[in-house]
């Protein structure tokens, strides 16, 4: 078996006292879609940030086990979290445009890595529009102020913005929640083409939406990772019966 | 009584009340401008003092009170921005840092003459700096720092968070977040705090009474350790100390100092209104 793009090994994480993961265990092979799913409550969008270290940011938290990426431990202390956080992309529930023009929201990561090349910038910046099916729509509006984009559009900004620092993970936190039915298509069919170059997991907002991009799935309940197969055997065959509850909707 | 009545009533009331607010403003800026206008002239404004300060300008004391203010800015603004940067976004919640921000908010209340009394023990007499240029700037910006401090927290606290998860997400640290994005957004709100405390210390007296302020001194300052003339001590002293002093000298000045702070005042709302159209969320 190849190795792993990422491997989870044995992840406790608590919030003070609240214990909100317990013994995860899980591998996400390269170049396909993982979906965390499950009740709110469960642990997916903890389990998602500690893949960059996002929830370094929160006070009065603590975590044993390991999160390996490529092999190597992230969590070390000597890791560096700037580069690793460009390595593994992160796009949020809510639209989250920077202030300031599309232009500047997409080249920002690259501002901050200190990339000053105005041709490389203008190259990644169509690129990554291109990526998240955004540049056809707003290729006359790059200077326009980011805000002014629908939400659908926001959201794909988003994503462009993660991409234009070639992560080789991109993670996503319940991307389409805020968006009409159309816009979700048009980010679902994106993924479908991203995963060609990135490893991408996903927090999706409903159990259709996880049917509809999942290679492999994780069902988490209440902190425990209940069952982990691929899309299709988890989706049609559910072996464990808490499983199979909250996919036919019995509960959640 | 019907509910039409009792409304018409009560918007009486308000509207009274809004008029006792706004009338003795009013009055006393207009007596200022009537009776001072009178006083103000090329003379009056860019000479020295002469006869006892009866005749001639008020040039140093005008001097004198643009240099305190542009040595407290000096002074107060990179140590107050950069320390509430680091109290607002780097430190941790600690008893200790609670402690420091409530001491911020109750040093806010100290009345000036506590300040003054402070400058003159600490400064003046303690390291020796004398009355001087020096000793005032350090007195005025310790009393003006606390309302920058909280001012600027304020504004930085109403940066939305997202805006923090959202630039480290895209690999950037704490510094470039606030750099890039924390500080651009809070500046009006920073601007406004400065100088609404710059303006508090271009019009008190208490505070640089004993530290730096010259009774009466017909020249400019020519180092640091000089002493200065400034505007409300100047109004203090010609109003109270000085017998049978030309009601329009007194006018002028009281005019001059006026003018002097609305204007920050007027800038400060331009400046403000300014950043807020250029914001966007």
């Amino acid at each position: 078996m190849v190795e792993p793009k990422i491997f989870i090994e044995d992840v406790n994480y608590f919030y003070g006292d609240f214990q909100s993961l317990r013994n995860i265990t899980l591998d996400v092979p390269s170049h396909s879609v993982t979906v965390f799913f499950g009740p709110a409550g469960g642990g997916k969008t903890t389990l998602l940030r500690l893949i960059n270290r996002l929830n370094d940011m929160v006070e009065n938290t603590r975590m044993t086990g390991r999160v390996l990426l490529d092999g190597q431990n992230i969590y070390d202390p000597d890791t560096p979290i700037a580069i690793l956080r460009r390595r593994v992309g992160m796009v949020f529930a809510l639209p989250l445009p920077l202030p300031g023009t599309v232009r500047e929201n997409v080249t920002y990561g690259l501002k901050l890595a200190g990339l000053r090349d105005r041709y490389r910038m203008e190259e990644s910046l169509e690129r990554s529009l291109t990526q998240a099916a955004l540049w056809d729509e707003i290729k006359d509006r790059l200077d326009s102020p980011a805000t002014a984009l629908s939400g659908g559009q926001q959201q794909r900004l988003c994503i462009a913005r993660s991409l234009a620092l070639e992560p080789e993970v991109l993670l996503l936190d319940e991307p389409t929640s805020g968006l009409d039915p159309i816009s979700t298509r048009k980010v679902e069919e994106s993924l479908q083409q991203l995963k060609q170059h990135y490893t991408i997991i996903i927090v999706p907002h409903s159990i259709q939406q996880a049917a509809r991009v999942a290679d492999q799935a994780a069902f988490l309940l209440m902190g425990d990772l209940i069952e982990y197969r691929t899309g299709t055997e988890i989706f049609t065959t559910p072996r464990d019966r808490r499983t199979e509850d909250y996919i036919t909707g019995r509960f959640g | 009584m019907d509910r039409n009545r009792m409304q018409q009533i009560g918007f009486g009331i308000l509207t009274l009340s809004a008029i006792a607010v706004v009338a003795p403003i009013l009055i006393v800026i207009g007596i200022i401008f009537f009776e001072g206008a009178r006083a103000i002239s090329w003379e009056f404004i860019f000479e020295m003092p002469s006869e006892g300060m009866k005749q001639g300008g008020i040039f140093p004391a005008i001097v004198g009170t643009l240099i305190l203010t542009m040595g407290t800015a000096l002074a107060a603004i990179p140590v107050g921005v950069a320390g509430i940067i680091y109290l607002a976004e780097y430190a941790r919640d600690t008893w200790m840092t609670r402690a420091i921000r409530l001491a911020i908010v109750n040093l806010a209340g100290i009345p000036s003459i506590v300040y003054g009394l402070f400058g003159l023990g600490m400064f003046v007499l303690f390291m020796h700096m004398g009355t001087s240029i020096l000793a005032g700037v350090l007195t005025l910006a310790i009393m003006t720092l606390p309302v920058i401090i909280s001012a600027s927290e304020e504004a930085l606290r109403a940066v939305p968070m997202e805006f923090r998860t959202v630039s480290a997400s895209l690999g950037g640290t704490r510094w470039q977040g606030i750099r890039y994005i924390v500080l651009p957004q809070a500046l009006p709100g920073i601007i406004t705090g400065i100088i609404l405390g710059l303006l508090r210390a271009a019009g008190e007296t208490a505070p640089i009474l004993f530290t730096v302020a010259a009774f009466y001194l017909p020249r400019l300052p020519q180092s640091p350790f000089d002493q200065v003339m400034a505007l409300p001590y100047h109004l203090y002293v010609i109003s109270t100390q000085v017998p049978s002093m030309p009601m329009s000298v007194q006018y002028g000045t009281a005019l001059v100092l006026l003018i002097l702070v609305l204007s920050m005042n007027i800038a400060a709302s331009l400046l403000r209104s300014y950043f807020r159209r250029r914001r966007q969320w």
